[in-house]
C-alpha cells in the first residue's frame, strides 16, 4: 500500500468510526442484544450441563461465544447500512470525485465495523470474566478471542457491505439480518454438535461454518489451547471474511462505475 | 488560460435500459470561464448529462471532453480538473462540517499542512465558519448546499458543476449561492456548469444557456439571444367583470396568437409588437369591456421554452417520457 492509499484509507477509516460511534441506535443494540441472549440462555439452559457429555459445568461458559458471533451479524448490520446510506444519499458519488481508490474505500469503511467489534468483544469477555468462570486459555487466549471475533466481524460486515453495494438498499440489507440470525441458530450455538439429537439438525449444524466459529472461541474459553478447534475457527472466519470481501470489492466496482 | 473549450461534447447519448433515450444527441460547448445555465424540466436528461460529463456514467455513445479530457478514456484527470456538487447535497449527517473539510482535504491528497487552512478558509468563504463544528445532520437546507459548494472547491477546480443548487432553498440562501457562484466566475475564472430548472436562475446567473427537454437541447444562446428570438411580447389582461372574459378572448386574438394565462385573464402575443398595445386598448374599449389589469410582458426564457416545445417550462416535467435517471451501472 503506497503512502496516499494509506492516507485515504486512514481517513475513511475515522469517519467510520467516528460515524459509528455518533450513532447509539448502532451501538447500544450490538452490546445489549447479545448481552441479554446469554442472560437468558445462562439462565434458563443450565440444565443442559446434565447432558451426559456436556463439555462445561456452566451453561454461560458455553454460550459465551454466542455474543461474540451475534455481535458479527450486528457488525453486518452496521456495515451494511452505512454503506447503503452513502449510496442512497450520494455521498459514494462524492467520493468517487475523488481521487480514492476503491480498496481504500472499502477498507476505510471496514475500520468502522472492527471499531464496533473491538468494543464488543472487549464487553463480551469483561462479563464472561466477571459473570463465569474465566477464560481458560488465559490472558493469551482472550486476545485470540478478540483476534477471532474481530476477523468474524470482518466476514459478516463484508457480507453487509457486499449487500449493500450490490442493491443500493438499506432495506435490503435489514432483510438479509434474520437470514444471518437464522444461520446463528442452525448452529452448534445452543449445544455441541455431539448432543444434538435430530439428525437433519447436526448435519446443518455440521455445515454450518458458524459451528466452527462458535467452537473455536468456546475451545479458549472452556478448555484451553485446542489447536484443531481454533484452526477451523480461524479458517471458517477468514474463509466467510475472504469470500465476502472478495464479492463487496466486485459489487464496489459496479456500483462505483466512474470511467 | 487554454481558448479551447473547457466543455465540449458531440452527439452524446445515454440509453439506460429498458428506456427511451435520457440524453439524446446533445452537443455543447462551454467557454473557459463562462457560466454555462443547463435549463430544463424534470426529467429532461440534465442531471444524466452531469453525470456523463463528471465521469460518473459512461456515455452510451457520443463523445465529451471536459477541461481537454475525454470522459472516458481520461477519467482521473477529468476528476482532477473538476468539482462538482451534485442534485441532492451529499453529506455525512453524523460529521461537522469541519470534518467533512478534512475529509475532502485529505482524500484529494491536499499537504497536511494545508488541510486546516484550506478547509477555514473555504467555510468562510460560504459563511460557515460559525457552524462549522456542529453536525451537519443540523444543517439547514441552505446551509448543507453551501457546504457542499465548499467541499467541491477543496482543490481549486477549472471547472464546477452545480447540479440544481438551489432546488428547495429560501430566497435569501438561493441569493447567496447566486453571489458566491458570479464570484467564482468573475473573480476566479472558474467555468460554471449550472443545471436549473428555475428561469430567473438562468437568466441572472447565465452567459449562455442551453434549453433541454426529453433529452434534446432545444435552444442553446445567450438568455438575450433566446429571448430576441421570441421578439414579441405578449399581453395579459383580466377584464373587471368575470362575465366578459370569452368577449374579450374573441378581441384580443385579434392582435396575436393566445398564450397561457390565469384562469381569471386571457392574454395573446401580440403579432405587431408592443406597439399594439394602445391598439388592443382601444378595441378592448370599443367593445365596452372594461379592465381590471392590463400587463405587457416582456418575452421570458419560458416564452422560448414554450416557442421551442410547445410547453412552459413549469410543470413540464410532469409525465415527461423520459426520466432523468440517476445512474444505472448496470445499463451501460
Amino acid at each position: 500500500m503506497n503512502r496516499a492509499t494509506a492516507l485515504q484509507v486512514g481517513t475513511l477509516a475515522r469517519r467510520s468510526i467516528v460515524r459509528t460511534l455518533r450513532q447509539p441506535a448502532m451501538v447500544v443494540p450490538a452490546l445489549f442484544f447479545p448481552l441479554l441472549l446469554l442472560a437468558v440462555n445462562a439462565g434458563g439452559l443450565q440444565r443442559a450441563t446434565d447432558l451426559p457429555g456436556f463439555p462445561a459445568d456452566h451453561y454461560l461458559d458455553f454460550v459465551l461465544a454466542v455474543c461474540f458471533v451475534q455481535g458479527g451479524l450486528f457488525a453486518a448490520n452496521s456495515a451494511g447500512t452505512n454503506v447503503a446510506n452513502d449510496i442512497e444519499t450520494g455521498f459514494l458519488n462524492r467520493l468517487s470525485l475523488t481521487p480514492l481508490r476503491k480498496t481504500a474505500l472499502l477498507m476505510g469503511q471496514l475500520a468502522g465495523v472492527l471499531a464496533l467489534g473491538l468494543i464488543q468483544a472487549v464487553t463480551f469477555l469483561v462479563v464472561g470474566a466477571i459473570a463465569g468462570e474465566g477464560i481458560h486459555a488465559g490472558v493469551a487466549g482472550a486476545l485470540v478471542i478478540v483476534a477471532l471475533a474481530l476477523l468474524i466481524s470482518l466476514g459478516f460486515g463484508s457480507i453487509g457491505a457486499f449487500v449493500a453495494l450490490r442493491t443500493g438498499s438499506g432495506e435490503a440489507v435489514q432483510g438479509i439480518f434474520p437470514l444471518m440470525f437464522a444461520a446463528l441458530f442452525l448452529s452448534s450455538m445452543a449445544l455441541p454438535r455431539n448432543l444434538i439429537e435430530t439428525d437433519w439438525f447436526r448435519e446443518v449444524a455440521t455445515w454450518n461454518p458458524v459451528s466452527y466459529m462458535l467452537e473455536g472461541i468456546r475451545s479458549l474459553v472452556i478448555t484451553g489451547w485446542d489447536g484443531e478447534a481454533l484452526a477451523l475457527g480461524f479458517a471458517c472466519a477468514g474463509g466467510v471474511a475472504l469470500i465476502a470481501l472478495v464479492a463487496a470489492a466486485a459489487a464496489l466496482r459496479t456500483q462505483m462505475v466512474r470511467t | 488560460m487554454s481558448s479551447s473549450p473547457a466543455i465540449e461534447t458531440a452527439d452524446l447519448v445515454r440509453e439506460f435500459k429498458k428506456g427511451p433515450r435520457a440524453v439524446d444527441g446533445v452537443d455543447i460547448q462551454v467557454a473557459p470561464g463562462e457560466v454555462f445555465g443547463f435549463l430544463g424540466p424534470n426529467g429532461a436528461g440534465k442531471s444524466t448529462t452531469v453525470h456523463m460529463l463528471t465521469t460518473l456514467l459512461p456515455p452510451t455513445s457520443g463523445s465529451a471532453r471536459v477541461a481537454g479530457h475525454d470522459v472516458v478514456e481520461e477519467g482521473t484527470r477529468v476528476r482532477a480538473a473538476i468539482g462538482a456538487a451534485l442534485q441532492e447535497a451529499a453529506l455525512d449527517p453524523f460529521l461537522t462540517g469541519r470534518e467533512h473539510m478534512k475529509l475532502q482535504t485529505a482524500l484529494h491528497g491536499l499537504p497536511r499542512e494545508q488541510r486546516a487552512r484550506r478547509g477555514d478558509e473555504l467555510l468562510g468563504r460560504v459563511g460557515l465558519t460559525d457552524a462549522a463544528d456542529r453536525k451537519v445532520g443540523g444543517y439547514s437546507g441552505g446551509m448543507k448546499r453551501r457546504l457542499d459548494l465548499a467541499l467541491a472547491l477543496v482543490h481549486g477546480p477549472r471547472i464546477l458543476f452545480l447540479d440544481e443548487p438551489t432546488t428547495g432553498l429560501d430566497v435569501q440562501s438561493r441569493s447567496a449561492l447566486w453571489a458566491e457562484v458570479q464570484r467564482l466566475a468573475s473573480d476566479d475564472g472558474v467555468t460554471v456548469f449550472l443545471t436549473t430548472q428555475y428561469l430567473e436562475e438562468a437568466d441572472q446567473l447565465a452567459d449562455r444557456i442551453a434549453i433541454i427537454d426529453r433529452g434534446k437541447i432545444v435552444a442553446q444562446g445567450t438568455p438575450d439571444d433566446l429571448k430576441d428570438e421570441i421578439g414579441r411580447p405578449s399581453v395579459e389582461v383580466i377584464p373587471a367583470e368575470p362575465a366578459d372574459l370569452a368577449r374579450m378572448k374573441s378581441v384580443l386574438a385579434r392582435f396575436g396568437e393566445s398564450v397561457a394565462s390565469p384562469p381569471k385573464a386571457a392574454a395573446v402575443r401580440l403579432s405587431g409588437g408592443d406597439a399594439q398595445l394602445a391598439d388592443v386598448v382601444r378595441a378592448l374599449d370599443a367593445e365596452g369591456i372594461r379592465v381590471q389589469h392590463l400587463q405587457l410582458h416582456a418575452p421570458t426564457l419560458d416564452d422560448v421554452f414554450l416557442a421551442k416545445t410547445g410547453r412552459h417550462l413549469e410543470g413540464a416535467g410532469d409525465g415527461a417520457a423520459v426520466e432523468d435517471a440517476e445512474p444505472d451501472p448496470v445499463a451501460a
